[in-house]
Parts: structure tokens; C-alpha cells; sequence
């Protein structure tokens, strides 16, 4: 094995912080690709749930179950006339899908995958994490401005106030679990997303159940603040289709819209794993002190392999079940072999080193996942909020409540 | 530390004193209250440029200055865009040439 | 960690920042003053970055960048900006204007050049790693009363704001 690699698989350190850019340079790589093909699943993934939970079937054509729908959403978007109007801003107009994307992508330089799986770990990290993500708010205002169109610039006027009020109660949610970080001898707490998971094993819980309920009511208003800050809904007043059409992006289309959702997806996966890092605990897997022992960490690490195992059972099931008529042979083979495809990783990572290196990462993923899950939950279930209800709801109960939090939280850290 | 020998604290302060000049000539000669008022952002990120980088050679008060400063700037931003727009409200202009009455 | 190609980067980033400036002291049209001003702050937020100041650089982003320009480009669109763009962009000050920043200028790199012995070169006192956790022994031992001037300071301008902005209170 050549010495680079070897060297790498014995490091327990962030590329970043080992100083090494050959390695950093590949894990942008693999992060930004990843972040590409996880959005491309959540698309595939939000249009199959939602048709469920509205008892429809959603896209059942391209590819078996329509696995191959978002391949065919990007051929037609990349392949689409991209229409400049004449009335714009034409430099803004380029540059405002570009900033949205950077600033989204950007975020994950500091997105702890695992103690020594990130790109990079800084010391204001979670700082960072909000800082650059709110400069996703001038794209979408630029967008707006530029189109030189009504819908457009009353869906950006919306969402910039709509982003800067959210922001100050999710600012304050972070601060009081930044604030638990500090409860150990030396008292100096940390801004860095490593140093805050780490903070949370030291202290041998989730800071979601750290001073019950205080953690479990800062998560819930970062919660509610982060749909609302990535214009979702119910939040998604920027982009109501019954009164703005599209909103920001009504007048972009083909590749430049597809730069538009690619940000949006990126973000909402950006802000879900700062809910991760902060409240539940990052990389760890359940229960590391309660089934601590060699024995309880060899059944976790398991997990990964045997959830690929089971999603490739399932793709078995489902070829089963396909229908029998010679028109969908292809469809079964081709469900057959993405089976395979799963199985196959499912037997890789129960290889101990594969293992062992690769569950802090799964356990990460799957928690980000929940919250993927439940912004799909969120935009079935609730109607969308009118705008003046929006603003009282961001200034007259989360910023109090997130301020009261921070208030018990410095309270109880001074007397526990 | 070689790498610093070659970027002096000289070459931020001529940085600074340019973003300060451009800054001063946008306050002198612009008409648009709006874009005077980020010319007085300039000034102030002018200053914050000094006190870092005087900060680099002195300690951390250079930093904790910077951050009033940033303080300053937002009060600042937020009581000038608020008299921008009741000006606007009431002229229908946003020329500062034009702000020539006291009371009417 | 020491910043690398320190030289390049700083000559890039303050390329960007004074071409920012040159643009926001320049422009018709006050959107693009307001982007090029952004462009200016993110470049210095790079450079305190190469200054050893993390925490201000983040501060920068989140405060100036996110918070402030928000605020700048809202206010543009509120008040409309078809008819001022029309009209005459510069008043009938440019002389002074000139004469007032070739004299500030001079001045400065006049002194900056006089009193380069004043600066000891190299001589770093900061450490990266706890950057955020000086800034606040300072901000809440040393400085703790300009702390809480500056909230009041900030309550004050939220007031007035609001007193000014408001049509009917």
C-alpha cells in the first residue's frame, strides 16, 4: 500500500488540521459530489413520499419505481433554453444563482462527518457555518432585484426580511449550546464543530437532553427557525405559488433554476447537520456510555452494513413484484442489478477496516436524514403561513423563548 | 515567520488609508444618501483594517475595538437607512442636495 | 496553522477590496454599489483571516455581509431608484473632494513612510487556536462596562429606527 494511504488510514486527525492539501483537495471532492448526489436522492426521495402520503403513486416511468427520474430531470433541465429577459440586470442576473450555490457549498468546509472526516476544522466553525450561509440571502435578493419583474422582487423582499428575522433566533438556539459546551473544569467552551461533539461525549450526553428541557426547546426553535431560513415550508412565503407564481426565481430557467434547487437542497443539508452537531450529538453513535464495551461498539458498527443489506432485500421484494409482461424485462434487471449494487457496499462495510473507519460517517448521515425526512413531512402536513403571521411568530415567540433559553441555561450551568 | 517579513504591517495601513480616501471622496462628492452612507462603511472598515493589523503586533485590544466598531456600524446602518426612508417618504428623493429645508 | 502564499493572496485580496471601493464611489446604480461593497467586505474579511483575527472575520460575514448589506439592499428597493438614477450622480464638490483625498492620502503614506521604525516587524503575539476565547476574557473582564454601553448603544438605534421609519406610531 503506498505510504500516503497508509498514513491517511492511520491519521486521526481533519486534513485541515494536519496540514496535508492533496488529502483536503480529495475530500472536497468527495463532498461536494456527495452533497450533488444526495440532492439528486432527496428529489427522487421527496416526490415518492409526497405522492404517499397523498396516496398517489409519483413517478413510477423512468427507471423501476422511477429511480432514474432525477437523472432524466437533469437531462431536461441542462438541455432547456435559458431565457435572459430583456428587461434585467444581466450581470446580476448571472451572478445570483453562483453566489447561492457557493454559499451553500461552502458551509461543508466545517461539517464534521466524523472525528477526522471533515475538510477542515476551525476554530469559529459554527460562526462560520451561520455566517456564510446567511450570504445565500443577497443571492436570492439579487435574483429578485435583477429580474426586473414584480413577482420577483416581492418574493425577494419577502424572504430577505423573513431570513434576517429567523436568523436572530436561530443565532440564539446555537449560542445556548455553544454556551453547554463550557460546563467542564476549565470552563472555556468552543465555537468549533469537532470541539462541540467532542464537548458533548466528554459530558456524556446529547446536549438535546442536557438540562432537560432546555436543550429539547433550543433544538425546537432552531428547528422551527432553519425551515423557515431555507424557505421551506410551511415557511416558503418567498415562493408561494398562489400569489408569486415562483417567487425569486419565477423568471430563471433550465440550468440556472436547476443552480437555484441545487443550492436550496445543499442548504437545508448544511443547516440540518448544524442541528445534528449541536443538540444530537454529531458522529456518535446511540449510547455510547450506557452499551459501552467492546461487544455493544462491534453491534454498531454492524449498522451500516446491515442497513444496506436491507435496503437490497427490499429491491429484491420489489422485483418480485414487478410485473411479468416482457415490456418490463429491462426495469426488473435493471431493479435486480441496483439490488446487487447495495448489496454489494452492504458486504464492503462489514470489512473491519472499512468498518471501523466509515460508522461515525453512517451514524452522521442517518441523523441528518431524519431531519431530510421530516422537511418532506413538514411541506405534506402543514398549510403555508400568512406573512404577518410569520413575522409574529419569528419575533413575538422564538426570539423570547430562545432568549429565555439562553437566560436557564446560564442559570443551571452556574448552579449544576 | 518569514512569510509575515515579505506583507508588513505597512502594506495593510497603505490598504487601509486607500479604502479610507475612497471612502472620504464618496461622502464628499456623491448626491445618492444611500450610497454616501456605505461610503461611511468604507471609512469604518478602513479603521477596522488598522486595528487588526496593529492587533497582529500588540495583543487582542485591536480586535475587541474592531467588533465595537462593527457594533457601531450596525446601530449606525439602522438609524441612517430609517431616516433615509422617512426622507423618502417625504420628498420622494434621495438627494442630500436636496435636504435644504428646516422645516416647511 | 500559518497562512501559506501569504504574499499573493494578499495582493489578490487587496486588488478586490480597493476595486470594490473604486466601484461603490462610482456606480449609477446604487444595487451594484451595494454588491461592490460587499465584495470589499468579504475580501477584508480574507485578509483579518491572514491578520490572525478568526473571530472578526467571522463576525464580518455574519454581521456586515449578511446583516447589514441585507438591510442596504432592502432599503434600496424600497425607495425607487428609476428616477435617481437619471439624474446627476456627482455633486458640485469633486474639487474639494479630490483636493481633500490627495491631501488625507499624502498624509497618510507620508507618515506610514516617516514612521515605518515605529512598527517592529514579525513580531507576533497572537496565537490562532484561542483567538474566540481571548476576544471574550477581554470583552467581558476588561471591557465589560463598553460591552454594555454598546447595548444600549444598540437598543437606542433599534428605537429610532423604528420611531423613524414608522409612519404613524
Amino acid at each position: 500500500m503506498p505510504d500516503f494511504l497508509t498514513a491517511y488510514l492511520q491519521s486521526n486527525v481533519t486534513p485541515g488540521e494536519a496540514g496535508s492539501a492533496f488529502w483536503a483537495l480529495i475530500y472536497v471532492l468527495i463532498v461536494f459530489a456527495g452533497i450533488s448526489v444526495a440532492v439528486m436522492a432527496m428529489n427522487w426521495l421527496e416526490r415518492k413520499a409526497l405522492a404517499h402520503f397523498q396516496i398517489r403513486l409519483g413517478p413510477m416511468r423512468v427507471g423501476p419505481h422511477g429511480l432514474l427520474q432525477p437523472i432524466a430531470d437533469a437531462i431536461k433541465l441542462l438541455t432547456k433554453e435559458d431565457i435572459v429577459p430583456s428587461a434585467a440586470d444581466k450581470f446580476v442576473f448571472w451572478l445570483a444563482p453562483l453566489i447561492i450555490l457557493c454559499a451553500s457549498f461552502t458551509t461543508y468546509i466545517v461539517v464534521p462527518f466524523g472525528r477526522a472526516h471533515a475538510i477542515t476544522d476551525l476554530n469559529i466553525g459554527i460562526l462560520f457555518m451561520l455566517g456564510v450561509s446567511s450570504l445565500s440571502v443577497l443571492g436570492v435578493v439579487m435574483a429578485g432585484w435583477a429580474s426586473n419583474s414584480h413577482y420577483p422582487l416581492l418574493g425577494a423582499l419577502r424572504s430577505s426580511a423573513q431570513m434576517v428575522s429567523y436568523e436572530i433566533a436561530m443565532g440564539l438556539a446555537v449560542v445556548s449550546a455553544v454556551l453547554m459546551t463550557s460546563l467542564n473544569p476549565s470552563g472555556t467552551g468552543t465555537l468549533s464543530m469537532i470541539g462541540i461533539v467532542q464537548a458533548q461525549e466528554a459530558q456524556q450526553t446529547w446536549f438535546v437532553f442536557k438540562f432537560f428541557p432546555l436543550g429539547f426547546i433550543a433544538l425546537g426553535v432552531f428547528a422551527i427557525a432553519m425551515v423557515a431560513e431555507t424557505n421551506r415550508a410551511p415557511f416558503d412565503l418567498p415562493e408561494a405559488e398562489s400569489e408569486l407564481t415562483a417567487g425569486f426565481h419565477t423568471e430563471y430557467s433550465g440550468l440556472r433554476w436547476s443552480l437555484f434547487m441545487l443550492g436550496e437542497y445543499a442548504a437545508m443539508i448544511a443547516v440540518s447537520s448544524i442541528a445534528v452537531t449541536l443538540w444530537l450529538g454529531g458522529w456518535l453513535r446511540p449510547f455510547p456510555h450506557w452499551l459501552a464495551g467492546q461487544s455493544w461498539d462491534l453491534v454498531f458498527s454492524l449498522f451500516p452494513g446491515l442497513l444496506f443489506l436491507g435496503l437490497a432485500a427490499i429491491a429484491f421484494v420489489g422485483v418480485g413484484r414487478m410485473p411479468k409482461h416482457p415490456y418490463f424485462k429491462i426495469q426488473t434487471a435493471g431493479l435486480a442489478g441496483f439490488g446487487a449494487v447495495l448489496g454489494l457496499i452492504g458486504v464492503v462495510l462489514f470489512i473491519p477496516p472499512v468498518r471501523d473507519r466509515v460508522q461515525d460517517i453512517f451514524w452522521f448521515i442517518a441523523k441528518v436524514a431524519v431531519f431530510m425526512y421530516l422537511y418532506i413531512w413538514y411541506r405534506a402536513t402543514f398549510p403555508r403561513y400568512r406573512f404577518d403571521q410569520l413575522m409574529k411568530v419569528g419575533w413575538k415567540v422564538l426570539l423570547p423563548v430562545a432568549l429565555g433559553v439562553l437566560l436557564l441555561t446560564a442559570v443551571a450551568g452556574i448552579l449544576f | 515567520m518569514e512569510a509575515l517579513g515579505q506583507i508588513s504591517t505597512l502594506h495593510y495601513l497603505v490598504l487601509a488609508a486607500a479604502l479610507f480616501v475612497l471612502g472620504v471622496i464618496g461622502v464628499l462628492t456623491r448626491r445618492n444618501v444611500v450610497i454616501i452612507l456605505m461610503s461611511i462603511e468604507l471609512i469604518l472598515n478602513a479603521v477596522n483594517l488598522n486595528l487588526l493589523a496593529f492587533s497582529r503586533l500588540y495583543g487582542l485590544h485591536g480586535q475587541v475595538f474592531s467588533i465595537f466598531v462593527i457594533t457601531d456600524a450596525a446601530a449606525e446602518a439602522a438609524v441612517g437607512l430609517g431616516i433615509i426612508i422617512a426622507f423618502f417618504r417625504n420628498k420622494e428623493t434621495v438627494n442630500v442636495d436636496e435636504v435644504d429645508l428646516m422645516k416647511w | 496553522m500559518q497562512p501559506v502564499a501569504t504574499t499573493f493572496f494578499f495582493y489578490l485580496l487587496a486588488g478586490l477590496a480597493v476595486l470594490g471601493g473604486v466601484l461603490v464611489i462610482t456606480r449609477r446604480n446604487a444595487v451594484h454599489s451595494a454588491l461592490a461593497l460587499i465584495l470589499t467586505l468579504l475580501s477584508l474579511a480574507g485578509l483579518y483571516l491572514m491578520l490572525y483575527a478568526p473571530f472578526v472575520a467571522g463576525v464580518q460575514i455574519i454581521l456586515y455581509a449578511g446583516g447589514i448589506m441585507v438591510l442596504f439592499l432592502f432599503v434600496i428597493m424600497l425607495v425607487s431608484i428609476e428616477k435617481s438614477q437619471k439624474e446627476e450622480q456627482f455633486n458640485k464638490l469633486w474639487l474639494v473632494g479630490l483636493l481633500a483625498a490627495i491631501a488625507l492620502g499624502g498624509l497618510f503614506i507620508g507618515v506610514y513612510v516617516k514612521g515605518k521604525a515605529l512598527f517592529p516587524e514579525a513580531k507576533v503575539v497572537l496565537e490562532e487556536g484561542n483567538n474566540t476565547q481571548g476576544i471574550a476574557d477581554y470583552l467581558y473582564g476588561h471591557y465589560l462596562f463598553t460591552f454594555e454601553i454598546a447595548s444600549l448603544l444598540l437598543l437606542v438605534a433599534i428605537i429610532g429606527a423604528v420611531v423613524m421609519a414608522k409612519k404613524r406610531i
